[in-house]
């Protein structure tokens, strides 16, 4: 009876089916078959009723069946003709396949020291929303695709504990061990991996290479604490001494592991409850050389931004890898907050602030970078000397010229005025009295539950920093953010430290917070040792920031911004609020290369056993293919890079790869910064 | 099929709507041929239809084999992702809902347990691994493996095997001269956790282990994998990859690092014998050893859980060597049946892993240790009087009966001779040893093949031996672990030329003969003496309860050309001796026989003897076979088998006490349900310091 049913209420749909679905001049047929064809008619609408019904799922199947099968047709050939194709490639891509043919051999281990954000993290222990995620990544490889599946859960996990910056209750995730945990940060999104296969080619492998995972959330003592990260690198880098006939390793840290490693390489000298007990001696005699890639030594001014208003690019480095999250209109801008709420528990970010003050940064009318030429689009490194200032003979190159120098050493200035204004035409209001004034906080109750502390902060306070015609240096700047983030910035100063140490032999500077600033440690006694500063230049990178206040002033809403609509016709360095100097996209030119082209160079002060430094940059040619980027990550797939380091494992000196290679105006911005050495 | 002819009306009614209808019945009479329904109402004539189809054919390709298959796979992979949909996001907690449902709620997985009852991570726990179940890397290889680079080619999904199985094998292969990397090619063991913790995807090894242990706050800082390539030689994963010393360091510093706790190791199946060697290793002097000094086991280790340890050898390991058809060692072939019993390839796929396999030291490692004095000679074994598992209850009574009524004929001829582990022909197994005529292979001349010029392309050394050889080694009969030895010097000198260079396989008689300093002992617990540490505890965890390889019967294979000569006869059988296709079992784990696993801590290590010169305690710890419940348990919480008992609930209970502080005291001393005690009984080693005065049995 059912299908009787179904059998007479069809006919209608079958109809119009029939009418969109075949040529116009069909007509409604079903209505002049007679009544006592009952049987044939029967079976006829049978008939149409299934090509009728199916026709709208057939035509579905059909397409998605097409595009499958295509798509497995192309996959196949794809795979068919790989090996061929990548045949032909291989000796281009890699640097290593040329020089073994010239007989090089890898002779010192290599340890791999990873940068923040690259490394893997992984879940050893959670609440129940992330069930069935053990030992699954959260952080690199597939990781970020539980990013998009449970949120809050992963945001959760993934933050550490608000007032000890360790693993809050019930949560332990760990750095991935091993090789895995840093060659590629996401699916096809290379960091080590090229330098790896490079170093393959030569004859490395397990035993003589050596990846040193840690968890970049932790502040730098705290991985030793929590995961005696620290001690684990030692008995590595002391047992591949060994087991390698008695061969020096080389280090080759990256980004922020420049830092890490500093730190790693006080540590390890220092006495036991502290440190790592290995004796003043103990780098002179395991390590040959530290290859620093893209060293963040100075720190990044991104990083104030970062923790400024979760703007910066590298730390929020998510936001790219998962726009639609961020940006969507659901969570709007929450995204950011959360993002904020997230990086602002780890500590490692502050360490990446930057370092030395006003002496390195500049203050608010001098800045190292005065006489940079921002045009990069054009005409990169279009030097002039001093004399040709007042030349001007090529009215050409007089475009190129800033008049007026930027003003870098205003690192946050709050309106466009701000950054351009002479310091005296700048009102004097001292933050001091605004934290005075603060001190009578009214907590704002309506916001209920804190998600970040701009929600403690009165709005009045935060209209007050924000007013405009205010400008930071790299100095004031950490007035700024101790009152915009008191909780992280105590945590934090207890472990970095971002000053210039005016004596070093103070007792005080043994302690574990100033290990890992350039400007506040020696390096260790161990006259053999190299020291390689290698980063790309030529990209713009952000150094200032102008701000503004944010529209809306909501609960729950960062209440700064970056005043994207500042900008200045071409020829300036000011984009969308940023102002860029030369660098490698994440560090300017100035953190990278100070420590080795003055900081270090020669017997200083702090570098009393007078290692060897050496710069190396790598210039960035504009059709930025990947194996010729210099930017902060790709560049360790930069095959002019990937040979240094292979020659330098290999055994070379300093001297033998070409000395100092400089192409950016890092010896002159050196040489205009007052430090004593 | 038939909504496809019913959809083409559609496109070509474009008549008028009498032809509509006669057209369509035109279509199902056309290409409808299977459709009887429609076919014996069609009232039209012929003609009309020959007519018709004349005017049709241009518009029938539309919907052609393409278009069905397409379709097809469409539906496919549209109900395919429907169901990877509801899948995804169907809450992870579901199957375990349904399993409760239907079988009431599930014991809580020992970590959660004993998390409950208070436990906590105390001593640093190392992994050991064993044959076959670690990942391998290539590092560096031929034009045929290009873009596998740190790809493993061992573990995962061994996809590698079925793209470019020449490649592969030739990979895997190790230099036959040397047993070290052949020219131009490294494969390197995986290193971390991630190198054994599956061995395929989703079949476990260590990884709920790794998982309980989590539990209760271990991670990455207090446990450590001990990867080593399997399939070298000891003391040659020291030589070429410093594996050793790895090893040492990383027990230092996880005990320095963890407040001056000893460590936990645990070492599975080959493992075991990996790191008797270690122990010996570690602190020998300095050239050969890791100069660790006499006292370095005593100060960093706490307890060696072995888990399924083949201390005294497998017989399955003969098998392997011999004719390649074991289980364990053949593992590929379990893993890609179609591959390997593939018409084209046939018997020259076993002889490519057979050649593979020679290549591979380590295997060598297993072949049974001690001799007859262990493993039973002509007429007598440890085993004798052992009623087969699966008809254990049933004749247990008469069992008992036989044994009382003490008539050593009616034994004999009842159970099997397990001493004689390869016989040729199931008479010879059973006869009694008077009655059998050997001819000694050993001086025989092996001849020339006469068909080397046919196969040179696939090299086993069986080869060389020649007919003559073939006819010699099937005319010894019948072979006892003794003349096993010998008997595969014969077949396979070359391998066997670098096997006793590493490893040893006899029963030292005086222990304090200086050449048991060399490393090539250490790893036979019946040649080396424990180190001296006291306080340190030896469990023998394994299962019992499954049917496992003990002796074969085997013939000689047809084919004499290109193939290996001999095989196990599968149609020997018989119901009262545990001859199953021609193979005789025990109990056991499925791998390794009870004998082997637990003899060394039933007797040979008990108390002070002069294996064990300090004393270190040991217990047996065995776990008796239970098939998993329901599908959902998977492999099953209570299983005995060699690498599924790593899941097995009750054993990693006893792993986390042991890991957590407990002693063996305070885990309930011994648990025996097999005859162990027995056995070891019968065995008659001098297990006392002094030169022996009494004669063997």
């Amino acid at each position: 009876m059912a299908s009787n049913f179904l059998r007479l209420r069809k006919p209608y749909y079958v109809e119009s089916t029939i009418n969109c679905s075949s040529s116009s001049d069909q007509k409604p047929v079903n209505l002049s078959f007679g009544i006592n064809e009952t049987r044939n008619q029967t079976k006829k609408r049978q008939a149409k009723e299934h090509h009728g019904r199916r026709s709208c799922l057939d035509s579905c199947c059909w397409v998605t069946g097409y595009l499958c099968t295509t798509w497995w047709l192309l996959l196949f050939l794809y795979h068919c003709c790989l090996p061929f194709t990548v045949g032909h490639e291989v000796p281009e891509l890699m640097p290593a396949a040329r020089l073994k043919r010239e007989g090089l051999k890898g002779i010192h281990p290599v340890v791999l020291v990873p940068g923040i954000v690259t490394g893997g993290l992984e879940l050893w222990e959670g609440k129940p929303c992330a069930d069935g995620l053990f030992r699954k990544r959260l952080w690199g490889g597939g990781g970020f695709t539980q990013l998009l599946k449970r949120p809050l859960c992963w945001l959760e996990h993934l933050s550490l504990h608000n007032e000890t910056g360790l693993d809050p209750p019930g949560i332990r995730v760990r750095p991935v061990p091993g090789l895995f945990g840093a060659d590629y940060s996401a699916p096809g999104y290379f960091v080590w991996d090229v330098l790896v296969k490079n170093l393959a080619k030569i004859g490395y492998e397990g035993k003589n290479l050596h990846m040193a995972a840690y968890d970049w959330r932790l502040s730098f003592q705290n991985t030793e604490v929590r995961d005696c990260a620290l001690s684990k690198l030692k008995s590595k880098i002391e047992l591949m001494y060994r087991a390698n006939g008695n061969k020096k390793v080389v280090v080759v840290p990256h980004s922020m592991g420049v830092a890490y490693f500093l730190h790693f390489l006080k540590w390890v000298e220092t006495p036991p409850p502290m440190g790592g007990g290995g004796g003043p001696g103990w780098c002179a005699e395991h390590i040959k050389a530290i290859v620093n890639i893209g060293p963040s030594f100075l720190g990044v001014p991104k990083a104030v931004s970062n923790i400024l208003s979760a703007e910066g690019k590298d730390v929020a480095y998510f936001r790219a890898m998962a726009p639609g999250v961020l940006d969507s209109g659901t969570l709007g801008l929450r995204a950011l907050e959360h993002v904020m709420r997230v990086s602002r528990t780890w500590d490692s970010v502050v360490s990446l602030m930057p370092k030395g003050g006003e002496t390195i940064w500049g203050n608010m009318d001098w800045s190292p970078e005065d006489e940079h030429v921002c045009e990069f689009s054009k005409k990169r490194y279009f030097r002039f000397s001093p004399s040709d200032n007042n030349v001007n003979n090529s009215d050409a190159k007089q475009v190129f010229r800033v008049k007026d120098p930027v003003k870098y050493g205003r690192i946050i200035s709050f309106g466009k005025a701000a950054s351009v204004l002479h310091s005296s035409q700048l009102p004097t209001t001292v933050l001091k009295e605004i934290l005075h004034m603060s001190a009578s906080r009214n907590f704002n109750s309506s916001c209920g539950e804190a998600w970040t502390e701009y929600d403690e902060m009165s709005r009045e306070s935060i209209r007050k920093i924000g007013a405009a015609d205010k400008a930071y240096t790299a100095t004031t700047l950490f007035d700024l953010l101790h009152f915009v983030a008191p909780k992280m910035m105590n945590r934090a100063e207890a472990h970095f430290s971002h000053g210039i140490a005016d004596n070093l032999e103070d007792p005080k500077y043994n302690h574990y917070k100033y290990w890992s600033n350039p400007l506040e440690m020696k390096l260790p006694d161990a006259p053999n040792m190299e020291i390689y500063c290698s980063y790309g230049v030529g990209i713009p990178t952000e150094r200032s920031n102008v701000y503004k206040l944010s529209p809306s002033n909501k609960c729950k809403h960062i209440p700064y911004q970056i005043d994207t609509l500042v900008d200045e016709e071409d020829g300036s360095c000011l984009k969308s609020g940023v102002y860029f100097a030369d660098g490698d996209e994440s560090v300017p030119v100035l953190s990278a290369g100070f420590m080795c082209a003055k900081g270090w160079k020669g017997r200083t002060r702090f570098n009393p056993s007078g290692i060897n430094t050496y710069v190396r940059e790598y210039q960035s040619k504009p059709p930025t293919s990947g194996i010729k980027s210099t930017a902060h990550v790709d560049i360790m797939g930069n095959i002019a890079l990937i040979e240094d380091k292979l020659r330098v494992a290999a055994g070379a000196t300093g001297e033998e790869i070409g000395g100092d290679k400089v192409y950016s105006d890092i010896l002159r911005m050196s040489e205009r910064i007052n430090l004593q050495l | 099929m038939s909504s496809l002819r019913r959809r083409k009306p559609i496109n070509e009614s474009s008549d008028s709507k009498h032809n509509e209808e006669e057209e369509d019945e035109d279509h199902d009479d056309v290409d409808a041929d299977g459709d009887d329904d429609v076919n014996g109402k069609n009232k039209k004539t012929p003609s009309k239809i020959k007519k018709k189809r004349g005017e049709k054919p241009p518009k029938q390709p539309k919907w052609s084999c393409m278009d069905t298959c397409c379709w097809f796979i469409g539906c496919i992979c549209i109900i395919w992702w429907l169901l990877l949909f509801l899948y995804n996001a169907m809450p992870a907690s579901f199957p375990q809902y349904v399993t409760e449902a239907i079988t009431g709620p599930l014991p809580d997985p020992p970590g959660v347990k004993l998390k409950k009852e208070g436990l906590e991570a105390k001593h640093p726990v190392v992994f050991v691994p064993g044959i076959v179940t670690g990942g391998l890397e290539l590092w560096e290889g031929r034009e045929c493996a290009e873009g596998l680079f740190r790809k493993r080619l061992w573990g995962g999904t061994f996809g590698e095997v079925y793209k470019r199985p020449l490649c592969w094998v030739e990979h895997m292969s190790l230099d036959n001269e040397t047993g070290l990397d052949p020219c131009g090619i490294r494969v390197r063991p995986v290193s971390g956790l991630v190198a054994a913790d599956y061995f395929a995807p989703g079949y476990f090894v260590w990884a709920v282990l790794i998982a309980n242990l989590a539990r209760i706050g271990y991670e990455d800082k207090t446990m450590y994998m001990a990867a080593y390539d399997w399939r070298l030689s000891f003391q040659n994963t020291e030589v070429r990859d410093q594996t050793l010393s790895r090893i040492k360091s990383n027990i230092e510093l996880l005990v320095a690092t963890n407040g001056g706790r000893k460590v936990v190791v645990i070492p599975h199946s080959m493992g075991v014998l990996y790191f008797l060697h270690f122990m010996k290793w570690v602190e020998a002097p300095a050239p050969m050893g890791g100069g660790g000094g006499p006292d370095w086991c005593s100060k960093h280790i706490k307890a060696v859980v072995n888990i399924g340890g083949p201390f005294l050898g497998v017989p399955k390991a003969i098998a392997g060597l011999f004719s390649a058809e074991a289980k364990d060692i053949a593992v590929a072939r379990a893993l890609a049946p179609g591959f390997l019993d593939n018409d084209i390839f046939q018997f020259q796929t076993l002889q490519h892993v057979m050649r593979m396999s020679r290549t591979w030291d380590s295997t060598m490692s297993m072949i049974p240790r001690g001799g007859n004095t262990i493993w039973g000679g002509l007429d007598w074994s440890p085993e004798e009087g052992n009623s087969c598992a699966k008809k254990r209850e049933k004749k247990n009574e008469t069992q008992i009966a036989d044994q009382a009524g003490s008539e050593n004929a009616v034994c004999k001829a009842k159970s099997a001779n397990y001493g004689r582990i390869i016989s040729f022909g199931k008479d010879v197994a059973e006869a009694p040893s008077s009655d059998i005529e050997r001819i000694d292979f050993r001086g025989a001349i092996k001849g020339h093949s006469a068909a080397n010029t046919t196969c040179r392309d696939v090299w086993t050394e069986y080869h060389d031996m020649g007919f003559a050889g073939i006819k010699a080694v099937a005319e010894y009969k019948t072979y006892t672990a003794d003349s096993l030895v010998d008997l595969l010097h014969f077949v396979a000198p070359k391998m066997m030329a670098r096997g006793t260079a590493h490893f040893s396989y006899g029963v030292a008689d005086n222990l304090d003969d200086p050449q048991y300093k060399h490393y090539k002992y250490w790893s036979n617990p019946l040649e080396t003496r424990l180190p001296n540490a006291p306080d340190m505890e030896i469990y023998s965890l394994y299962g019992v309860g499954l049917p496992t390889e003990r002796a074969y019967v085997y013939k000689l294979s047809p084919h004499a050309e290109c193939s290996i000569p001999f095989k196990i006869d599968t149609s020997a059988d018989d119901e009262d001796t545990c001859l199953r296709d021609g193979v005789y079992s025990v109990d056991g784990d499925e791998t390794v026989p009870v004998l082997s696993a637990g003899f060394m801590c039933a007797k040979g290590w008990r108390g002070k003897t002069r294996f064990n010169p300090s004393g270190i305690r040991t217990y047996i710890r065995e776990y008796n076979h239970l098939p998993p419940a329901n599908l959902l348990e998977g492999r099953g919480t209570l299983s005995g088998a060699h690498v599924d008992i790593m899941g097995n609930f009750a054993l990693i209970e006893d792993v986390i006490r042991i890991a957590a502080g407990a002693s063996g005291e305070e885990l309930g001393g011994d648990q025996v349900y097999s005859k162990i005690f027995n056995w070891s009984e019968k065995i008659n080693l001098r297990l006392d310091e002094e030169i022996p005065v009494h004669s063997s049995r």
